[in-house]
């Protein structure tokens, strides 16, 4: 019969259309900005530095080796390294950024840097409401805007936070250790840098 | 019609012959065009008509060319007479970019040929570059790329054949409905990779983070629910009698033209050649699973809707399949290392059967830690050449149906 096909396909649209008022499946439009999904942990949007304890620039773990920097396609991430050194997480001697610039409207989130980032300071931001209304000088973020806390980093990646935390606590006793058996041989000589050498 | 509008009323000619007169004036500037860009085109021949004959741009800004595509078309009354696809707008250099920088740092950029599928994209890269330095895929990884590889091909096919209605002028339902599906999947996406669309999952021996449990008991139960969905879409659209009409003897291709024009995917199965690189090439672990190719028999928009709407189904198989025996192991091989990766001097193509067709990646390396030469051969754009012979002779309508049917993604025909 000529109009089966459309009386059939009408049937389905009645049912979904019926079953969106009592069905969660059937209704899965949710009403931003008021209702929200909750951000997948995978999620990464944009690349931030992370810090340890409470003061950002001490606390810093970036060394500013620059791998990120050679590494990143876009060539969104612009690093300056310091001429001072200051202690890093293990207690060791390092350079710091002294300007550490990305800039988001070139960056595609593509997270290289954090997967070639040897010292874990560079990770993914889940925060996507971004939106400004500067149009160079607001997407250009410069160290300070960048950097958040380890804190930050556990709430938003909670199972990869616990997995690098654990790593850099076997480094930081596996450098103490060395530096224990280092101490009586050489004392006035530091150990080796651990890598980030290119 | 304008253009008949903007004739002043003194001229002794009439406005057909204006027009005729105008037309054949444009048509020798662009057959002057065309040799001077080197394009070996047949004469056009137009004949006489007491409609005369108009030239319409469709494009780039139409809606239903999927992006910023152009098709010239030359039309006498509704008919199509003449058409040229004119691509490039978004053009973004890719692959001059690529031969720029290392091979890791193409692998985002991939995600952005063919946004649709940007994990066959990552697979097809990877598995060149594999093939280019003799890297090994540990199982687990293997596995894990043939269910990702299949959830794309599932999601594109279902936007795909939604798109397809909407530019019908079955605003939405269908393509909503597809789309719901859709979403389930890419949030999978998102839960394991981290982004919905530009994955930028796959690495150079294996995958760049390890699936859950969690993540496969939800993808288990998103599989299982697929049926039910292809079913409710079959009855929703494929004995629907305005679909039918106006796709059954559509748009029809040839295979032997197919074949020559190199068109590959749906597209061709469709055709009724029994080609799919997951069968013939033996890429991946393809061989492990039973699945079985839908072919078509006219070659027309009904048939390549069906194999798109089959292949959903076959997909559902595979993954049942894959789903169930993913082993545990390792996911990246252990030699390969992520930064200063230098292959040796040498040549590969990797190609998969991507949700569109045929994609291949060629490289050339000179033992640089940048190719030497990258080519991409997109399966869209190479099932767009035979744009014009499939509209020949239909209606305008007609032309963006069968454009819709070709399920061309621009950033992929463009790169």
């Amino acid at each position: 019969m000529l109009g089966e096909g459309i009386l059939k396909g009408l049937a389905q649209t009645a049912k979904n259309f019926a079953g969106s008022y009592v069905s969660e499946e059937r209704l899965t439009t949710v009403q931003y900005p008021e209702e929200r999904l909750p951000v997948a942990e995978a999620s990464r949007v944009f690349p931030f530095l992370v810090f340890d304890g409470s003061e950002w620039l001490g606390g810093m773990r970036c060394v500013a080796c620059q791998i990120c920097e050679k590494e990143c396609p876009p060539k969104c991430i612009y690093i300056e390294k310091s001429k001072d050194k200051k202690p890093d997480y293990v207690g060791k001697q390092q350079f710091y950024p002294v300007r550490f610039d990305i800039d988001i409207s070139v960056c595609m989130s593509c997270q290289i840097c954090v997967e070639v980032c040897p010292f874990e300071a560079i990770k993914m931001d889940t925060a996507f409401e971004l939106a400004t209304d500067d149009r160079f000088g607001g997407l250009l973020l410069d160290r300070q805007q960048l950097a958040k806390s380890n804190e930050y980093y556990h709430s938003i990646h909670p199972t990869e936070a616990s997995e690098v935390d654990a790593r850099l606590d076997e480094e930081k006793v596996k450098a103490e250790a060395k530096a224990k058996a280092a101490a009586p041989a050489a004392a006035a000589k530091p150990p080796a840098p651990a890598g980030g050498k290119d | 019609m304008s253009t008949f509008e903007t004739i002043p009323e003194s001229t002794s000619q009439t406005s057909a012959e204006h027009l005729a007169e105008r037309l054949s004036k444009s048509i020798t500037a662009a057959a002057e065009a065309d040799r001077r860009e080197g394009w070996n085109r047949p004469p056009v021949f137009l004949p006489e008509s007491e409609n005369g004959v108009l030239e319409v741009a469709m494009g780039p800004h139409h809606p239903s060319t999927h992006g910023v595509f152009r098709m010239d078309v030359s039309v006498d009354g509704e008919r199509v007479i003449r058409l040229k696809p004119v691509f490039g707008y978004l053009h973004r250099n890719h692959e001059k970019i690529a031969e720029g920088t290392a091979y890791l740092a193409s692998m985002p950029y991939t995600d952005r040929l063919d946004y649709f599928c940007s994990l066959t994209n990552n697979w097809a890269y990877a598995l060149a570059v594999e093939k280019l330095a003799g890297i090994q895929v540990p199982e687990r990884a293997e596995y894990i790329r043939v269910i990702l590889a299949e959830l794309t091909r599932i999601q594109n096919h279902a936007a795909a054949v939604g798109f397809l209605l909407q530019d019908m002028g079955a605003s939405g339902t269908p393509l909503m409905y597809a789309f719901r599906e859709r979403e389930k999947i890419l949030d999978l996406f998102e839960q394991l990779t981290g982004s919905r669309m530009m994955c930028n999952y796959m690495r150079f021996g294996g995958c760049r983070v390890d699936v859950t449990d969690a993540w496969l008991d939800r993808a288990r139960r998103l599989v299982a629910g697929m049926p039910q969905f292809v079913d409710e879409f079959e009855a929703l659209l494929t004995t629907n009698e305005i679909l039918m009409v106006r796709c059954q003897g559509i748009g029809a291709l040839k295979p032997d033209l197919a074949v020559n024009a190199g068109v590959t995917g749906p597209m061709l199965r469709a055709t009724g050649v029994n080609y799919d690189l997951r069968k013939v090439d033996h890429y991946g672990i393809y061989d492990r699973f039973k699945f079985r190719i839908p072919l078509g028999d006219h070659g027309d928009v009904y048939d390549r809707y069906m194999v798109r709407i089959l292949e959903i189904r076959e997909a559902v198989h595979i993954l049942e399949q894959a789903l169930k025996e993913i082993p545990a192991g390792p996911i990246m091989d252990p030699k390969t290392k992520l930064r200063g990766f230098r292959p040796k001097p040498g040549e590969a193509y990797g190609r998969i059967e991507a949700p569109k067709g045929e994609l291949g990646f060629y490289l050339i390396s000179d033992g640089g830690s940048n190719p030497y030469r990258y080519r991409v051969r997109p399966p869209s754009m190479i099932n767009l050449t035979v744009l014009e012979d499939m509209c020949l002779g239909h209606n305008v309508a007609d032309v963006v149906v069968i454009l819709g049917s070709v399920d061309i993604v621009l950033g992929e025909v463009d790169r």
